[in-house]
């Protein structure tokens, strides 16, 4: 008979929805039916267990371009035996993998002297600069639901890219404080498209593309009570707008800010979120106000809690001095690193880096060993010198993952995975003690 | 003043840190000794002279030393990086932090320089004769003291976020920089005698900046005041359009006058 999951964790996207009821085959191998969850997270549950479409064995490339199955101990072997010869390997993706992998292959790239990094490098990366340079007054998603009054959307699209996240958090739920849901929030949508999110919106203000640094800037001068100097336009919002949405944000009992893609990848990068996070203390002078990276992967903000427990930087670790650990985005972010040709072998983990980089990036990658540890089939396996499938995080691997607010959560196997493969921690383990092994025979 | 000339081999595969080229490491060392300091390409440790013909002995301190790299040193990052005293002059290009945290001396690069060049500088001079990428005279990512003292003169453009957490000491670019110059200013001197594409003292709190050229997008936050006449390089006095701000950030008051940072547009 199938049995019922109640409470599961989705593993697709940064909202991290924890009300999944998943039906299970009699057997436990196949996802037969998911519940309360979106069409992409439905999509993924239904790609775990044990059936047919999954790669069951790793793959390796042969002197004639073929790829060839091979045992797990000869991938395990190829890969340890890479990280050693390399003088600056790069190990690069774990959005989707669980916080016991982000561990594993911190343990293997100190290890190896190399470089370790993870897709906010390509993602909400210029937000950690920001946080740097200026801090992160932030809530958790619980906070926005029980008592924002005022959502912002800025440059992110979540109608979209996170389904359930204004009908679990920000818009639509009745919360302790927000009885009426929706009623009681006012939205604000920032944005240089007219979205599906925008359609929700109170206020839509479409601001000019790669001008958001001059609104923030605006905002801010009511803020300091500059409100009379500011030009009669500011990237393309007239100032009445400006005016009459600062009074608006500057009346709420809570204001919260989502900010996407849309401002930590236009102009500006981290300076974008900077500022947005200085008006956030601007505003915290009348009201409550926090503000929130919509961070993509259901697990990309577990790297960062885990590396900077383990080294202090949430990404873009230079690793190669083995003693300190050096970080600087801009040099030793992957893409840099692989544009600029400074490294001699890639990992390639939990991501698709093949289908993200830009194309003369892959080229240089593609100039040296090149692994691929993920469960599918994917751009970047395609490319590969070695492909090594994994568990399914979330489907048939548990483990902990940190949702968008840092908030961690306990994700579980709902199916079993195909004999045999290995969860990321596993295979990197045995990687790392294959590496232990080797230099003891004296490899390098 | 003894002169230690490098020559670099081109023996590195990967991107050479040769961190130990300052004055301040070779001061009192011989040519043999100068050849055993450490350096890192990777995670290879190696020796300078593994990747340099070394010709000459360092001074007795470091303001004594001269050093003159010569060869290709477009893949060479941190020469110069927390010098005190000295002089160097590279003939070619260079990389990644050339000059970084220096405190005193002189660099010359007759080349380009790539990015974080002269990051968190505290003084000394620093001259790059072509063009620099971004982040010239910038702070380490989180630092709120970027460039505190010194001089920083490229002949050529600069990129993206020049004087970032600027406190003090002078920045003269000849050519263009193009987004954020002086972001989150504290103080210090920009002069960009080309053109800048926007973003000129976003959340500035206190400095001036100069510009001769074009500002393609002014930030909302700067009003016009007056009309000044300045010496922003020594020897050329001009009109600038003097314009105050970041009206929207915070702002200390000195003697009950609001202190605000300053934008001169040449007129």
């Amino acid at each position: 008979m199938p049995k019922v999951i109640k409470n599961v964790g989705c593993p697709y996207c940064g909202a991290c929805c924890d009300d999944v009821e998943v039906t299970v085959s009699d057997d436990g191998k196949r996802v037969l039916e998911v519940k309360n969850v979106c069409a992409i997270g439905t999509q993924i549950f239904m790609h775990g267990g044990d059936h047919d479409g999954r790669i069951k064995l790793p793959r390796m490339r042969q002197p004639d371009g073929t790829m060839k199955d091979v045992s797990f101990k000869e991938a395990i072997d190829f890969t340890a035996k890479t990280l050693l010869k390399a003088k600056k390997p790069l190990m690069y993706g774990f959005g989707s993998t669980n916080c016991e992998g982000h561990a594993a292959a911190a343990r293997v790239m100190e290890r190896a002297g190399g470089c370790l990094d993870n897709c906010a490098s390509i993602c909400h990366g210029s937000s950690f600069l920001a946080i740097f340079d200026n801090g992160y007054p932030s809530c958790t998603l619980g906070e926005v639901k029980n008592r924002a009054d005022v959502i912002v959307y800025w440059g992110s699209n979540p109608a979209h890219a996170h389904p359930r996240h204004m009908s679990r958090y920000a818009i639509f739920p009745r919360g302790f404080f927000t009885g009426k849901g929706h009623k009681s929030r006012t939205v604000i949508v920032i944005d240089p498209r007219f979205t599906d999110t925008g359609r929700v919106a109170d206020y839509y203000l479409q601001v000019r593309q790669g001008h958001d640094y001059e609104l923030f800037d605006a905002f801010r001068m009511v803020c300091h009570g500059h409100a009379d100097d500011i030009p009669d336009v500011v990237a393309n919002i007239p100032k009445e707008t400006i005016l009459e949405v600062a009074e608006v944000m500057k009346n709420a009992r809570f204001c919260n800010f989502f900010y996407g893609m849309g401002l930590c990848h236009s102009d500006g990068r981290n300076h974008n979120i900077d500022i947005a996070i200085s008006l956030t203390r601007d505003l915290n002078e009348f009201t409550k106000c926090t503000i929130m990276a919509m961070r993509g992967h259901y697990n990309i903000t577990g790297p960062g809690a885990v590396w900077s427990w383990q080294f202090g930087f949430p990404y873009c670790l230079d690793l190669t001095k083995k003693t300190m650990v050096h970080m600087n985005p801009g040099e030793t972010s992957s893409v840099d690193l692989a544009m600029r040709d400074e490294i001699d072998a890639f990992i390639n983990i939990g991501t698709d880096a093949g289908a993200h980089f830009p194309i003369p990036a892959v080229q240089h990658l593609k100039k040296h060993p090149f692994i691929t540890i993920d469960p599918s089939r994917n751009m970047a396996s395609e490319i590969s010198d070695l492909h090594v499938p994994v568990k399914i995080c979330g489907v048939d691997d548990g483990g902990i993952v940190y949702r968008m607010d840092n908030v961690p959560i306990q994700y579980r196997k709902v199916v079993d995975a195909p004999a045999g493969v290995p969860s990321d921690e596993e295979f990197l383990d045995a990687v790392y003690e294959r590496m232990v092994e080797l230099e003891g025979e004296g490899f390098i | 003043m003894s002169t230690v000339t490098l020559t670099a081999k081109g023996t590195h595969e990967l991107y050479l840190e040769a961190y130990n080229v300052t004055p301040d490491a070779f001061a009192g060392k011989t040519a043999d000794e100068i050849a055993g300091l450490e350096c890192h390409e990777g995670n290879r440790k190696g020796k300078l002279g593994e990747y340099f013909d070394i010709d000459g002995n360092g001074g007795e301190t470091a303001a004594d030393t001269q050093i003159i790299v010569k060869g290709n040193c477009k893949k060479i990052k941190r020469i110069g990086q927390q010098m005190t005293a000295g002089e160097i002059i590279v003939e070619s290009d260079c990389d990644m932090y050339t000059a970084g945290w220096m405190k005193g001396g002189k660099v010359t690069v007759k080349g380009n320089v790539d990015s974080f060049c002269g990051i968190g500088m505290a003084g000394g001079e620093f001259i790059v004769e072509g063009n620099a990428q971004n982040y010239l005279g910038s702070a380490y990512r989180g630092d709120w003291r970027g460039m505190t003292g010194g001089l920083i003169h490229v002949k050529g453009n600069a990129g993206n976020d020049v004087a970032t957490f600027m406190r003090g000491g002078k920045i003269i670019i000849d050519g263009d920089a193009f987004l954020h110059v002086c972001t989150h200013g504290e103080g210090g001197t920009v002069v960009i005698k080309g053109n800048v594409e926007s973003r000129v003292g976003g959340q500035m709190v206190k400095g001036d900046i100069y510009v001769y050229g074009q500002i393609k997008y002014m930030m909302p936050g700067f009003k016009y005041v007056d009309d000044v006449e300045a010496e922003a390089v020594e020897g050329e006095k001009l009109t600038f359009a003097h314009y105050i701000g970041d009206l929207g950030e915070r702002h200390s008051k000195r003697k009950g006058e609001i202190i605000y940072g300053n934008i001169y547009l040449k007129k």
